[in-house]
């Protein structure tokens, strides 16, 4: 069973990777993206066969202790299969 | 009477060598290696945690090494009212760790900077600032890809308050500006300091420019401080609790090295 965990930064936070994104984007023609924001994604592998809820619960308790800083990032389970 | 340092190596710390040279060797005072997977901080007077690049900084840096046992017994330590220093790397991991505010962002310019830069010293009524004077400006180098420091608003309002910001990114005429921001930390911020007082980190290396062989000695002013301190507290007796009696046996730093292997 495999959990789909996608961390990004929280709005306001400045995200220098992601404007040197969008800048190159610009020098490509692509002007009409307007901002890019760069997150991280994670795949969270458990055995065969596991609880789904329990799958869940500790890839919250991951993403929260360890994948994310809270202060600026916010995580999300996207999903569970 | 020597005050006795920890300098905590963690697999891709890379200034630990260093920031010991400067402590025994010119400083004059004793000073250890503490392992990262060691729980015992073997009596120390403060801690110094040195710059690198712990766990290669995957993910972000410092994330993985908070979670080293060391840590744990570090932040009891830190607890008790024991002195802590982080230098760069360590900066990040007292961050993650949450013995100091805010986190570290990638520079703005994008770009490893490795620079001599000024700082102005905010505050000398701290153990690790007295023997600088108030306002004092320091040329101390930088070396760091994630230096941009952020805390949200609110909190950034609270530090100013606390008077928790120690240094700050300057210009050589002590002039806090944006074109001397090396990095895009907010408020210029360099380094801070707990609210207890006991607990500081900055990003430049004062370990870098402790002797006039290597261009500079601006640096031993926090060292000195924190010699100053430390001794002061033994002779007046209030003297901060030493760390590490009741944890297990250590095994020291010489071993750690090999384990280690060859540092970056």
């Amino acid at each position: 069973m495999t959990a789909k965990v996608r961390v990004t930064l929280k709005e306001g936070v400045l995200d220098p990777q992601g404007a040197a994104i969008r800048r190159a984007l610009g020098k490509m023609g692509h002007q009409a993206v307007q901002q890019v924001r760069q997150g991280k994604y994670f795949e969270l592998e458990f055995e065969e066969g596991a609880a789904e809820e329990e799958v869940r619960r500790r890839s919250e308790e991951i993403a929260h202790k360890v994948l994310s800083n809270p202060i600026i990032e916010r995580f999300e389970i996207e999903e569970i299969q | 009477m020597k005050v006795k340092f920890g300098v905590v190596v963690f697999p891709g710390s890379n200034c630990d060598h260093d920031t010991l040279h400067v402590l025994r060797d010119v400083m004059g005072q004793q000073a250890v290696y503490l392992w990262h997977r060691d729980t015992g901080l073997q009596g120390v007077d403060a801690v110094i945690l040195p710059g690198g690049f712990s766990f290669g900084d995957y993910l972000r840096c410092g994330a993985i090494a908070k979670f080293s046992p060391i840590l744990e017994s570090i932040r009891g330590f830190a607890a008790q009212g024991g002195t802590v220093l982080g230098i760069c790397n360590g900066f990040q991991i007292l961050q993650e760790v949450g013995l100091l505010p805010g986190v570290m962002l990638p520079n703005r310019g994008l770009k490893f900077v490795c620079e001599h830069v000024c700082l102005r010293c905010e505050r000398n009524d701290t153990v690790f600032s007295r023997a600088c004077r108030q306002g004092q400006l320091l040329r101390i180098p930088i070396a760091h890809n994630d230096g941009n420091f952020f805390v949200t608003a609110r909190e950034l309002e609270q530090l100013e308050e606390n008077r928790q910001i120690l240094f700050r990114y300057c210009d050589s005429q002590g002039r806090v500006t944006d074109e001397a921001n090396p990095n895009g930390a907010l408020a210029n911020i360099a380094g801070v300091i707990n609210r207890q007082g006991n607990v500081a980190a900055l990003m430049p290396h004062p370990e870098r420019v402790a002797e006039d062989l290597l261009g500079g000695t601006d640096g031993r002013l926090l060292f000195q401080s924190l010699i100053e301190s430390l001794l002061a507290g033994t002779e007046t007796g209030d003297r901060i609790p030493e760390a590490g009696r009741s944890g297990p046996f250590n095994r020291g730093g010489r071993e750690a090295m090999d384990i280690r292997g060859v540092p970056a």
